[in-house]
């Protein structure tokens, strides 16, 4: 398959592979975290943790949109949709997500009409099918997802669908890494930084990153041979002693980002002062809200949003995980209480969730790793 | 009764979409609540047919209910489904069915013209399959209470001679077969629906299996060991359920394993894994090492079987787990179904 294929070919990572190994200095620890839910999902779906060598430690970081959603958050929005005639609709990873009073998927076995959505266009036409009804939108993500929520408040807007709101959770990706960097429980030395969000907000955003911070970030797509050659690239501005931004992911990301996409965002869009983010508590700016004037699609200002705050359990430590303090198996409840079938964290929901991805496809394989050679030898 | 009570280990409050997706909670559903209530002290692993002993003679048995939406797609329609579903998993179970019964349930103002298309596909399914459809009910509900129309069909097979299938068997160093590309049915399906703004050229891969079963047991049937239609849940649920009743692991070479390049890619749009997809007309079996290659050449040489490939092998360990080894030696775990991410495939 064109453009997958030519990234995963094995050629081209074992290569890769060697040359993290002669990179990487004996007897220096390497913590890089990976931003970005997606490559702790395809960090762990490819097996690439297994072609590092022991000392680059991977720690996950906070981009997966679903995971740093505060519970009360879902709450809010499934409260607002238990109106009969409203149609709730999110993503596919939104479903499972526990609130105080159950999952989306849950409300729907109890009669609630939930549907999923593969982007908010498809919200927007299910509006126009369904005229009587009214159809809310649950949306979340970082710039990645935020545009096209955008671009579809304006298309609402400029065709006057009136059963149509978004219920916005959309959050900045910039925020959250300065408040893992301010965290003194936090030692990272460079980042893999995100692919996606970069193909709207650009390089530009991280300079401050590399330099007031002196950490190296490496722009990065999500194949396997992506984020091997990421860690080579982070690894050479180590030895050269260089902090910069690079572009791994130039054949997808700009430089200078989506000039469109942004002045969407910004036209739909302003920053809430504050927005509490999952087990890091309140951030800054760090997330965006519909202006006054699309307040007619703003599920905020259309229904009565209770502004649900509930704690997360007591045992489960979300936020340690999510900020790269604590591996998910260091978590008490990891593989018992918390599985991927029966979450109590949202890590545990999302597959881009750092503990998702670690139970779906890390846990289980330990014991073995040392059959495997022979296996591969016996299978050529 | 004490004792049954207390094997009843079904704790969900409520019945969701996932109990009925083929995966982990399905099994939760089987196991914990239908077992112990209904199959007595039977400790066999569930397979996809039971074989019973009826007056001396030896019998295979089974039933599958079809609520697939929509009714017609590429490549079938839930007429045809209703009747290879119920061969197939009699065929996998090591039987060829000889009769089908069949129960409608339809919806109060359904046009009877599509009712009759069904029956025509399940008239004409039967014929291909060479089996006798000998009777069945029929029940109507109000409008709004179903969704255009239900199928189920219970049918009995005679077991094929020479083969024996029981996961016990199953011993390390064993091949797996599946025997052809998989994610087909899944992957139509969901394109069927129109959700998507997808398009591919696409069909569901709906057939019986049991000529191929066939072809493989006359050559190999001694070292056949195990077998399963891998329907909902996909390749990867069938093979944890293989894994947990056998007590072994499985390896699988990910590279080996067939899958077109149309449900690579829309796998690869919608996050889904090929591995956990709904196949209609494939099957998955666990063969001696000695028999694998005369197993695979029979499969080869009959029409429809020539992307049939060994796809891994049986461990020791890891105990109870499938293991996905791909080309440059990542390797992952590879779970059950968990959720339902295509409701209504079948």
């Amino acid at each position: 398959m064109k453009f997958v294929d030519e990234f995963r070919d094995a050629a081209v990572i074992t290569k890769a592979a060697e040359e993290i190994r002669r990179l990487a200095e004996p007897g220096r620890q390497y913590r890089f975290m990976e931003v970005c839910g997606g490559h702790t999902h395809a960090i762990y779906r490819f097996g690439l943790k297994d072609l590092l060598p022991p000392n680059i430690e991977l720690v996950h970081g906070p981009g997966c949109p679903v995971c740093v959603l505060p519970m009360g958050r879902i709450d809010d929005g499934l409260s607002m949709a238990r109106d009969p005639n409203v149609i709730f609709c999110a993503f596919g990873d939104m479903m499972r997500v526990p609130g105080a009073q159950g999952s989306p998927l849950e409300h729907k076995a109890r009669g609630m009409d939930v549907r999923i959505v593969y982007s908010p266009a498809d919200a927007l036409n299910l509006a126009r099918k369904n005229p009587d009804r009214h159809v809310m939108f649950f949306a979340i993500g970082f710039e990645t997802t935020a545009p096209s929520t955008a671009l579809v408040l304006m298309r609402a807007k400029a065709q006057g669908v009136s059963n149509f709101s978004v219920f916005s959770n959309h959050v900045t990706i910039i925020p959250a890494i300065r408040a893992i960097l301010d965290s003194p429980d936090m030692r990272i030395d460079a980042f893999i930084g995100p692919g996606h969000v970069s193909t709207v907000i650009g390089c530009r955003p991280y300079e401050w990153i590399a330099r007031n911070e002196g950490r190296p970030i490496v722009v990065t797509g999500f194949e396997p041979a992506d984020i091997l050659q990421s860690i080579v690239m982070l690894l050479q501005q180590i030895r050269a002693r260089e902090a910069k931004v690079e572009n791994q992911y130039k054949r997808v990301v700009p430089w200078e980002g989506n000039q469109a996409a942004l002045r969407a965002m910004a036209e739909v869009f302003e920053l809430r002062p504050y927005f509490e983010w999952r087990g890091m508590g309140f951030i800054s700016q760090s997330a965006l809200r519909i202006r006054d004037t699309f307040a007619q699609w703003d599920a905020e200002q259309r229904f009565e949003t209770p502004g649900v705050r509930v704690t997360d359990p007591k045992a489960a430590q979300c936020g340690e995980v999510l900020k790269g303090v604590l591996r998910p198996t260091q978590c008490k409840l990891f593989g018992k209480e918390c599985t991927p079938e029966k979450p109590v964290g949202a890590l545990m929901v999302s597959s881009e969730g750092s503990c998702a991805a670690y139970y779906n496809y890390e846990l289980r394989k330990q014991p073995v790793l040392t059959t495997i050679g022979a296996g591969i030898s016996a299978q050529a | 009764m004490e004792a049954v009570l207390s094997k009843i280990r079904f704790r969900d409050p409520q019945i969701e979409m996932a109990h009925g997706a083929g995966g982990k909670a399905s099994r939760r559903l089987v196991e914990g609540l239908f077992a112990p209530l209904l199959f007595g002290d039977s400790t066999e692993p569930l397979g996809d047919a039971a074989h019973l002993e009826v007056g001396g003679t030896r019998i295979a048995f089974t039933a599958d209910s079809f609520v697939v939406k929509p009714l017609r797609f590429p490549g079938g329609s839930i007429g045809e489904l209703a009747v290879n579903g119920t061969v197939n998993d009699l065929a996998v179970s090591g039987a060829r069915a000889q009769a089908l019964v069949v129960t409608y349930v339809l919806e109060a103002g359904l046009p009877s013209e599509i009712l009759e298309a069904e029956v025509r596909a399940m008239a004409k399914a039967a014929a291909c399959a060479s089996v006798v459809i000998a009777g069945g009910d029929t029940k109507v509900v109000e409008h709004g209470k179903a969704d255009s129309m239900y199928i189920t069909t219970a049918g009995i097979g005679r077991p094929i001679p020479g083969i024996n299938i029981a996961a016990a068997s199953v011993r390390p160093g064993d091949k797996v077969l599946v025997s052809g590309p998989i994610g087909d049915h899944g992957i139509t399906i969901l394109l069927a629906r129109g959700e998507l703004e997808l398009e591919a050229e696409l069909c569901s891969d709906t057939r019986s299996v049991l000529p191929l079963v066939e072809a493989m047991a006359r050559v190999a049937g001694p070292g056949i060991r195990w077998m399963r239609d891998p329907t909902r849940g996909g390749v990867a649920t069938s093979l944890n359920e293989l894994a947990r009743d056998c007590g072994l692991g499985v390896m699988l070479w990910e590279d080996a394993v067939p899958v077109r390049d149309v449900v690579r890619g829309a796998c690869e749009l919608l996050g889904l894994d090929p591995l956990h997809i709904a196949n209609e007309g494939q099957f998955v079996a666990v063969v001696a090492p000695e028999y694998a290659h005369a197993a695979l050449q029979a499969l080869h040489d009959w029409p429809g079987g020539s992307a049939a490939a060994i796809v891994g092998e049986m461990r020791e360990e890891p105990s109870g787990t499938l293991l996905g080894v791909n080309g440059y030696g990542g390797v992952r775990a590879i779970d059950m179904l968990v959720g339902d991410p295509l409701p209504r495939i079948c």
